[in-house]
């Protein structure tokens, strides 16, 4: 059952910490990703008290491209990420909802191609990939590059997923759809994106595939240290033996 | 059933069968040669899939696209993106 093209509205979910000079780029990426692509569209920011002054930049946005492209629903301090799209959706007024990360990784340019794959079968979910296909990634060094891999290969041996990518964050959702599966998760950062892949194959919901290419630019930052890997093994374990 | 069912299902299933064939419990005539076989069979599966498993890895990490081209491209619109916003009024201090 194919939608038709002018009945569907994108409700792009941004949450946001400190990304006073990111926020204003990927909103002009995702305004010009859509106007060339012709959807209807709004952007929701949802930022958690970022002391940078991201919510201030915001509201020049909201200046420029108005208050029903540009919706902002800032929380008072940081709290999770399921919890920031259960936030943003209450608002959302489109049928679909698309989640990806606001520090420029994910590139809009790949929404039309995330829009043209739903259409195809009329999938439920549709997960950006960075492992097939012409996906990919820029800024990760060998030890980065075999870390993924293996782990990644252990969530495929383990969870037997349907989806090659887990742990990516650049997804299109039906907003029914996304609603029941923040509903059913437990788990917190990006075990929780796991975790929604998994209930959603779980649940009987289609998943679609895009590849799409990842710029990491805070790498130097080192965001994968010995916690990470001991809480992505918990969550991989917890996965494993509940579902 | 849970993956972790599924699995202890699945491994419990092979190694009675292994330990049946192996120890004489069910009266299945097996000549020594299959013996042999049969009694070496889960460490030969362990260590095939062992290799197997490092191979895959070390392929698709070999094979793991670099996107330059992305990374470029991307440095060129945020160029774009900051004289255009600068036009439509952001004031960034």
């Amino acid at each position: 059952m194919a939608s038709k093209k002018g009945s569907d509205k994108y409700s792009v979910l941004l949450p946001t910490y400190n990304e006073r000079d990111n926020l204003p780029l990927i909103v002009w990426l995702l305004v010009r990703a859509f106007q060339q692509s012709g959807h209807d569209f709004e952007i929701i920011v949802i930022d958690d008290g970022s002391p940078d002054g991201t919510l201030e930049v915001a509201q020049q946005l909201e200046n420029i491209y108005g208050k029903d492209k540009i919706v902002l629903r800032p929380r008072a301090k940081k709290l999770g990420l399921g919890t920031a799209y259960i936030h943003g959706m209450k608002h959302a007024t489109g049928n679909f909802v698309i989640i990806m990360d606001a520090d420029l990784s994910h590139h809009p340019k790949f929404i039309p191609e995330f829009i043209s794959k739903q259409q195809e079968r009329d999938y439920d979910v549709v997960s950006g990939t960075r492992y097939r296909g012409s996906g990919g990634v820029y800024g990760w060094d060998l030890k980065r590059k075999l870390i993924s891999r293996g782990a990644n290969y252990l969530t495929q041996i383990l969870l037997r997923p349907g989806a090659s990518d887990l742990t990516g964050s650049f997804r299109l959702y039906k907003k029914a759809v996304l609603e029941k599966l923040v509903e059913s998760c437990v788990s917190k950062g990006y075990v929780f994106q796991m975790e929604m892949i998994v209930r959603a194959r779980q649940l009987g919901f289609t998943i679609g595939e895009v590849p799409i290419t990842f710029v990491d630019r805070v790498y130097g930052e080192s965001k994968l240290g010995g916690n990470e890997v001991i809480s992505f093994a918990k969550g991989l374990l917890y996965l494993f033996a509940t579902t | 059933m849970t993956k972790l069912l599924q699995w202890l299902l699945g491994v419990g299933l092979l190694l009675g069968t292994w330990a049946c064939l192996v120890w004489d419990l069910v009266p299945a005539q097996l000549s020594p040669q299959w013996k042999e076989v049969v009694w070496v069979a889960p460490m030969y599966l362990l260590m095939s899939f062992a290799c197997y498993s490092l191979a895959t890895i070390g392929y698709r990490v070999a094979t793991f696209n670099d996107c330059e081209d992305a990374a470029k491209e991307l440095q060129q619109e945020i160029e774009e993106a900051r004289r255009d916003l600068a036009k439509k009024g952001l004031k960034l201090s």
